[in-house]
């Protein structure tokens, strides 16, 4: 996700935890996690992406818009956006290709993105023009990156 | 800017370890929220709530000539605010648009305490310097010796009263302050004023002291559910109370007219001239647009920037935006063409290409005495 924008704040400072994240998936330095699951890429975003723009209160979460299905993304293009109380961040799509599925509890349930950001929060599934995950980052990776950030 | 570069207040570290989200704001690290920044907004409606406002800059004009001086800048009259009042007032250019907004409190013929935002501090002090000419006028920052705090909801008084010992609060009326001994600190200033729409207390005393009184007035005000409360939740109350905030609904391209903030600017000839007042009464006599509110049933909140539309045409963009846990439904203000500007008008704001209905209300949403 680009930086969040917040009105009148600029940049989020706080650091999140540490908790190491799964390797089963990678990541984007936007906080996008990827994982191929058959022939195709579950998205979702991270644990980290979801405490920056809630703080921690389910409830500033307010909105998540999904594109359609069928939709055609190319590696790193804006697939949708979610929202807070104060922020709104563009979603990223880790691998191009066709999005197929869509999660579609999310809209009425943000609060799953809270609980499950791993499994149920997922957003969108991709079949990959090519599934190849090589150019994003590990969790050791990301961790450092988040560390850093 | 980078986070090294962030000033801070003395009580940053007494923000992190209560759990705040701390940002950039004004050139300062801010708690942005502790918690959730809608219950923050709501403890405030209901209880009270305490604010670092250590961020604001506070300025002491003194002199004889401090009066008239200030009426010469300001577009409030100075000199008819009765001592121990406080008004509120813009510092304009000669075309109008303003550079900040002022609260101005008035101790006597001889002195103004100015309390300016942070991040225009700066540009305040140089243009009150640039046209001191020969007024007898001294012009004091006092920013980083006074500390700034903030009490605001219905049980203020009551939360704050038990530490003050020389005054009974329900005596200082609204914008109106005084001097009291608050928490053993003899000559704190003590003003009813704020910017949440809510009673409240904003008091002012040696920076020193801010930790132990932040600390006293968690307690004192415990029985009255007291919590700090973030510039989130501040920005949501003072947009719910109508409240513009400087780089949003006021700039130098949006000035006080059109922002709705007559009662700020006094075209009375015994004020005398003063730096904009020319252009202000031209815009005041044909203003072309208006500031108003507007409220969305849709999901999106309304932010800065999104511009829009009645029909085709780009007729505005949003200043200001929120969800509001008062009303329930998502707020912002905006300006129109003043023909659009009539509560009950839809308009249309596009949120990067997708339309979502808005309607038009008046400012404020929200008012405690007219509920």
């Amino acid at each position: 996700m680009r930086a969040p924008l917040l009105f009148p704040y600029t940049q989020v400072t706080n650091k999140s935890d540490t908790t190491m994240r799964p390797d089963d998936r990678k990541y984007m330095d936007s906080h996008e996690w990827a994982k191929l699951e058959g022939d195709l890429i579950v998205v979702g975003i991270t644990d980290f992406a979801v405490e920056e723009l809630s703080n921690g209160n389910e409830g500033d979460l307010v909105y998540c818009d999904l594109p359609d299905l069928g939709r055609n993304v190319d590696a790193g293009e804006t697939f949708g956006e979610i929202e807070s109380v104060k922020a709104v961040s563009d979603l990223n799509a880790p691998v191009g290709g066709e999005i197929v599925e869509i999660n579609s509890d999310i809209d009425e349930h943000l609060e799953i993105l809270s609980e499950d950001p791993w499994k149920k929060g997922w957003l969108i599934k991709i079949k990959p023009t090519d599934p190849s995950l090589d150019h994003l980052l590990d969790a050791a990776a990301y961790e450092k990156h988040i560390s850093a950030d | 800017m980078s986070d090294q570069d962030l000033k801070q207040t003395r009580l940053h570290d007494v923000h992190v370890q209560a759990g705040a989200k701390m940002v950039p704001f004004g050139g300062w690290s801010m708690p942005v929220q502790y918690a959730s920044i809608l219950d923050e907004a709501k403890r405030v409606r209901a209880h009270t709530g305490l604010f670092d406002l250590g961020h604001m800059g506070r300025i002491d004009v003194t002199g004889a000539d401090a009066v008239p001086f200030l009426d010469g800048l300001v577009t409030s009259y100075v000199a008819k605010i009765p001592e121990g009042s406080i008004r509120y007032g813009l510092i304009c250019g000669e075309d109008g648009g303003p550079f900040d907004d002022l609260l101005l409190y008035k101790t006597d013929a001889t002195e103004v305490f100015v309390v300016a935002n942070a991040s225009n501090k700066a540009a305040v002090l140089d243009w009150m310097d640039s046209h001191k000419g020969d007024h007898d006028v001294t012009i004091t920052d006092r920013s980083d010796e006074l500390a700034m705090i903030a009490l605001q909801g219905p049980k203020s008084q009551a939360a704050l009263q038990p530490v003050v010992e020389d005054k009974d609060l329900s005596e200082v009326g609204y914008y109106k302050f005084a001097f009291a001994t608050v928490c053993g600190i003899p000559n704190v200033r003590v003003s009813r004023t704020g910017y949440t729409g809510e009673d409240g207390f904003e008091l002012y005393f040696p920076d020193e002291e801010s930790p132990r009184v932040w600390a006293a007035l968690m307690e004192a005000g415990a029985d009255q559910h007291i919590a700090p409360i973030g510039l989130g939740a501040r920005d949501t109350l003072r947009l719910e109370a109508g409240m513009p905030l400087y780089g949003h609904e006021i700039d130098k391209d949006h000035n006080p007219i059109e922002a709705g903030l007559n009662f700020g600017v006094s075209f009375k000839e015994e004020k005398g001239d003063w730096i904009g007042r020319e252009a202000l009464a031209k815009i005041k006599e044909s203003p072309v647009r208006k500031l108003v509110g507007i409220k969305t049933d849709g999901k999106r909140v309304p932010r800065q920037g999104y511009t829009l539309f009645h029909g085709d045409e780009e007729v505005g963009a949003i200043c200001s935006g929120a969800v509001s846990p008062t009303l329930d439904t998502n707020i912002g203000s905006a300006y129109l063409p003043v023909a659009l500007a009539e509560p009950g008008q839809t308009i249309d704001m596009d949120i990067r290409g997708k339309r979502q209905s808005c309607v038009v209300c008046e400012l404020p949403f929200y008012s405690r005495t007219r509920k």
